[in-house]
């Protein structure tokens, strides 16, 4: 049937500075410029343009620029325009709407809602060029207190195993199959070089990538692909993972189209067959079952290396939680609304689960009020965009957090939420061995770490200009925020006052 | 006494915020002195504070009636004595109280009467919680519960006298001279964001632990989130408080000695840890990793007392100054030498110890000046 | 106050620095060219504000600030000093017969302090110099850290003259944000005790002149032997960039 989906962008081309020398017909993997022999002439095809910026940059001459196709509805409050393109979608396919990245609808961002302190006076600020400014983080499973041999003053404590961060910022699970080989190296040698700790996802980890292990976290999800003992062995950190911000409660679906050879064998299941994530673990139905498959994976560990629990930021996450961290995780994620994803339904996306902030305010506070606060670090993710950001959520409580969209972006994507096609421009959502190229991974090692680093001065800057020489006196430190916009609730679950009381 | 956050944080700031003046003294041989010499040397750090606070705390105060609990109480209204003495002598054995000697100072005004009572405990009444427990909350109850009464102090053989006033008129009103004790410690405070009150003033005490703070700590909102998960309540919302709750539950309640405390307080950077041997590492790295919501950031150098133990720290880069002096069984701390130099024009020598390094002086324990063994200090 | 020919006698007991510095300012304008302070305990600002020659002696420990902005003064200290001696001083002297506390010379812009003891945390911190004006400190103890914490001028030596045979000085984050001047230590130090802006290099003729003149100075204040001391080695660390922080900004 026709579609009567209007063009989305239209494609300028200059024609002073077009040369013609076809670059974007050969970059766009769309198929939203081609190659008109006759007149000799580059054209595009506009309808199919996603806006991925990927013509536009490598445009030697600068020659483009895409633009929202401005085509106007009568003014309508409620059925704005993405509303009623969304039906025509589904009355043209009957299917579920999918899409990419995370949600990016208007929900109050609360980052933007809470501000950061700097001492005047009464205290000093502290010279983060000058004078040591520590932001190493250790994560893990902590005792209540520390135990000496009676009557001297040797160690007596032995402490479950922990994990250093040199920056309390690690990579988000992107898994091999909806992210290429070449961004999988790209995290792991950029986590190596800055010392701190990437997330293979739920596809496994490639055998040309344990070299990396020691900064690796392996995920165990629930379609358990490529979980085999070396898998386990190889990794720092094992993650168990019950849901992600961006789809929370469904399975997952990788395409067969997309599990290349190299894919099947990462995952171990056969080329070109759909790989289902079931929508549980089927071995968690409840509480205890966690605690089951925590103790499960020590065991097959011999305890040498801290389990990690990750669930999407829902309702009742403080209480969940609690149950987490009494069911042996060292470690806890909590995933929040604006989590990403390489596809995902969009309803779900946009509508489900709760915004990071709160989730983290509400289990921090609820942890330290059983008493439990230290038993496990709480790691937390979903739209996590910049350093203040990160010291927002430092003071909240988190031990640390993991960024997913911000180290793609940083690789080139440009958040066109077109991952579920598999095509990116960009060589980032694909398994295209062709388009896979386009990351080189000394380049995307080189930009990842590049972002880190410049994260990590601007934490230490932020943390000098409130006095603080070392993480651990931010962290859950909510004296340190104020809240600008917020209603008294909100202000009472974030555990922040207004700014000027 | 109700409504104690009220009036100790009149201006609902996150916390009180304290500038000030500390000194301390300690006879190492447990000789009992007069209080002469740290009034003068408190007063001549007057520069220091602005007359919102002064206090002075005692230890072998009360020999002749050493085992049993003295605690010292100011009220603000006849009810609130009344209440408090009812309730004293329902839950201790009341062996003997009156009311503290004062004498009319002129820039002492508005005084509330200040009361000291010696407690024993009837075994019958702790309901399986240890003495020393059953006095803190007792105490707390009393501080949150019972109106128009504050617990100044409640050690043994000790206790804490202060008011609105430089310290030396806080001396003066009090009559300190009368009194002798082993170890005295005193305050001038200079707060920023309260108009001062009488239980404001330092020193802060729990038990006989008392902590006399000059500084401000940027991790006071962890500190106190972490000391509540452990049952304290942080009431008076002051650095001062939470350092006398951390030292508590290191030392009373984990056990750890007082150089492991300091250690927990104010640790050496990552990176000295690493250059550690072995075992010290793995001691220094395990302490960071557990306590780090106690690490006090931030300006700050204290003198932390109780029985047998007298402790000056400052913090990790030292932004707040803190001078030693010895002379024979004597152990003097100040925020300023001149203090001490004008109370001990012979004191035998005096230095300036590193950020983060206690000072300790321990009753039968003869002083040493600055002996170094790895990175924890002995004296 | 007795008036001894040019020499002004002030007991200082029992005197608010206020009051004794009125009196040293009064005294100084009407000509004494020799103040001798006694029993000086704690007061503060010593030295502050005056800006003609004069020889001031004080017994007893000053208060902080001694020769705060100073510009001219020749101030000897029978004891030990506290924070702040030379803060943001012009000109002058500060000769110390003990130890010294905090942030000694900071952000001056001339003069020179002679401390024969240690000195605390942070000495010598944002000293600078322009054209002719170059600020000196000579320590004869040790240092505790940040020395010469982003100096941008000037000559510090540290002396260690307390130090065993082979012990190395104990100051970490030694010329941290260093971007300008010279310090100079007699003895050794690890690398890890330098902060990363600093490099060591070896002496030249130009540096032994300097340290013939200014450890003699110090020498002849406190009774010292010139050639014993400068028989050790020094190293000479200075800063490795006049833009240290040129590669942390971006757009």
């Amino acid at each position: 049937m026709k579609t009567y989906l209007p063009t989305k962008f239209i494609v300028e081309r200059d024609p002073e500075r077009c040369i013609q020398c076809q670059v974007c017909v050969n970059q766009c993997t769309f198929d939203a410029h081609y190659y008109d022999s006759q007149d000799n002439m580059v054209r595009s095809r506009e309808e199919n343009c996603v806006s991925c910026h990927r013509c536009v940059v490598f445009c030697p001459t600068g020659a483009l620029t895409i633009r929202r196709n401005l085509l106007d509805y009568r003014e309508n409050y409620n059925w704005r325009p993405e509303v009623i393109e969304d039906i025509i979608k589904q009355a043209e396919t009957g299917g579920v709407l999918l899409t990419g990245m995370g949600d990016d609808k208007g929900q109050r961002i609360y980052w933007d809602h809470l501000l950061l302190n700097a001492s005047q006076v009464t205290n000093p600020s502290i010279d983060p060029l000058r004078e040591p400014m520590e932001l190493t983080t250790y994560l893990g499973r902590k005792p209540d207190k520390v135990e000496l041999d009676r009557g001297s003053l040797n160690l007596k404590t032995e402490l479950a195993p922990q994990v250093k961060l040199e920056v309390p910022v690690m990579f988000s699970a992107m898994s091999y199959g909806a992210v290429s080989i070449n961004v999988h190296e790209s995290l792991a040698r950029a986590a190596t070089e800055v010392g701190t700790l990437w997330n293979t996802g739920e596809g496994g980890l490639h055998p040309r990538l344990y070299q990396y292990g020691h900064n690796t976290i392996v995920q165990v999800a629930s379609g358990r692909f490529g979980v085999h003992p070396e898998y386990l062995d190889v990794a720092r950190v094992i993650e168990i993972k019950i849901g992600q911000g961006a789809k929370p409660g469904i399975g997952g679906h990788l395409p067969g189209e997309k599990v290349s050879a190299e894919v099947s064998m990462t995952r171990m299941i056969p080329q070109g067959t759909d790989a289902l994530s079931p929508a549980p673990q089927h071995d968690i139905y409840s509480i205890e079952d966690l605690a089951q498959l925590v103790y499960a994976l020590k065991e097959a560990t011999n305890y040498t290396k801290p389990v990690s629990v990750k669930i999407a930021a829902v309702h009742n996450s403080a209480a969940i939680a609690s149950g987490m961290v009494r069911a042996g995780a060292d470690i806890i994620v909590l995933d929040g609304l604006r989590g990403a994803t390489g596809a995902a339904p969009k309803i779900i996306r946009d509508n489900v689960g709760i915004p990071i902030e709160m989730a983290l305010a509400s289990v921090d506070s609820r942890l330290r009020q059983e008493g439990i606060r230290y038993q496990a670090s709480i790691v937390v993710s979903g739209g996590i965009r910049n350093s203040g950001d990160v010291a927002k959520a430092i003071a909240l409580g988190a031990d640390a957090v993991y960024i997913g969209t911000a180290a793609l972006v940083a690789l080139g994507c440009t958040v066109c939420q077109q991952c579920h096609t598999g095509r990116c421009a960009w060589g980032i959502c694909t398994t295209d061995l062709a388009l896979t190229r386009r990351v080189n991974p000394d380049l995307g090692a080189r930009r990842l770490a590049n972002l880190l680093r410049g994260w990590g001065l601007e934490l230490k800057d932020i943390l000098g200009g409130m006095g603080i020489n070392a993480l651990e006196s931010l962290r859950g430190n909510r004296l340190h925020l104020r809240g600008v916009g917020l209603t008294d609730t909100e202000l009472e679950i974030l555990g922040v006052r207004m700014a000027g009381s | 006494m109700k409504g104690l956050d009220q009036r100790q944080n009149p201006y609902r700031d996150g916390k009180v915020i304290d500038a000030c003046s500390i000194f301390g003294v300690m006879d190492t041989s447990g000789k009992r002195f007069k209080g002469e010499g740290v009034i003068t040397a408190i007063a001549n750090m007057h520069e220091r504070g602005n007359g919102l606070g002064g206090g002075f705390a005692i230890y072998g105060l009360y020999p002749e009636y050493a085992d049993l609990y003295a605690l010292h109480i100011m009220y603000q209204s006849g009810e609130g004595q009344r209440d408090t003495e009812a309730f004293l002598r329902e839950r201790f054995d009341l062996a003997h109280a009156e009311e503290i000697p004062i004498r009319p100072t002129p820039a002492i005004v508005d005084a509330p009467p200040v009361w000291r009572y010696f407690l024993e405990l009837d075994k019958r009444k702790l309901n399986g919680q240890s003495e020393n427990d059953y006095v803190v909350d007792r105490v707390m109850e009393i501080n949150t519960g019972l109106e128009g009464a504050f617990v100044f102090s409640s050690g043994k053989n000790m206790g804490v006298f202060k008011g609105l006033g430089y310290p030396e008129e806080i001396a003066t009103y009090f009559c300190l001279e009368q009194y002798e004790g082993y170890l005295w410690t005193a305050h001038g405070r200079f707060p920023t964001n309260t108009p001062g009150w009488w239980g404001g003033a330092h020193p802060f005490s729990i038990l006989d632990g008392t902590v006399v703070h000059n500084g401000e700590i940027s991790s006071y909102g962890i500190n106190r989130r972490y000391l509540e998960q452990f049952g304290y309540h942080c009431t008076m919302q002051t650095d001062t408080e939470v350092v006398a709750y951390a030292v508590d539950l290191l030392m009373r309640k984990h056990n750890l000695p007082v150089e492991i405390a300091a250690k927990v307080l104010a640790p050496p950077f990552w990176a000295e840890i690493e250059r550690l041997p072995a075992e010290e590492q793995r001691l220094l790295l395990t302490l960071r990793q557990v306590y780090g919501s106690l690490l006090l950031n931030g300006p700050f150098s204290v003198i932390i007392a109780h029985h047998g133990e007298m402790i000056g720290l400052t913090d990790r880069i030292r932004l707040r100054p803190l001078t030693v002096g010895i002379k024979g069984d004597m152990l003097y701390l100040s925020s300023e030498e001149s203090a001490i130099r004008l109370v001990c024009p012979d004191v035998d020598r005096t230095w300036i110890p590193m950020g983060g390094e206690p000072i300790v002086g321990r009753l039968g324990t003869p002083l040493q000046p600055q002996q170094k063994q790895g990175i924890l200090i002995k004296i | 106050m007795k008036a001894i020919n040019q020499v002004v006698r002030i007991d200082a007991r029992g005197l608010h620095y206020r009051e004794l510095n009125a009196r040293l300012r009064e005294v100084v304008s009407n000509g004494a060219r020799k103040v001798v302070l006694q029993n000086i305990y704690g007061q503060r600002y010593i030295g502050t504000g005056l800006d003609k020659a004069v020889e001031i002696e004080i017994f007893g420990t000053p208060g902080n600030d001694l020769g705060a902005f100073m510009d001219g003064p020749r101030i000897t200290v029978h004891g030990n000093a506290q924070d702040g001696c030379g803060n943001t001083m012009n000109s002058g002297e500060l000769i110390i017969h003990g130890h010294a506390g905090d942030i000694i010379g900071l952000s001056a812009r001339g003069g020179k302090l002679f401390i024969r003891d240690d000195v605390g945390y942070r000495a010598g911190i944002h000293m600078k110099e322009y054209q002719d004006r170059k600020p000196v400190v000579v320590i004869g103890g040790m240092a505790q850290d940040f020395l010469g914490e982003y100096m941008a001028g000037g000559i510090l030596i540290l002396l260690g003259l307390n130090l065993g045979e082979g012990e190395y000085h104990k100051a970490k984050f030694i010329g941290t944000g260093m971007h300008g001047g010279v310090i100079y230590l007699r003895g050794n130090v690890k690398d890890y005790q330098l902060g990363k802006e600093v490099s060591i290099a070896p002496l030249e003729e130009r540096d032994y002149q300097i340290l013939q003149k200014l450890v003699g100075e110090f020498a002849a204040h406190f009774g010292y032997e010139a050639a014993e001391i400068l028989k050790h080695d020094f190293i000479k660390l200075f800063p490795r960039w006049l833009r240290p922080y040129g590669r942390l900004y971006a757009y």
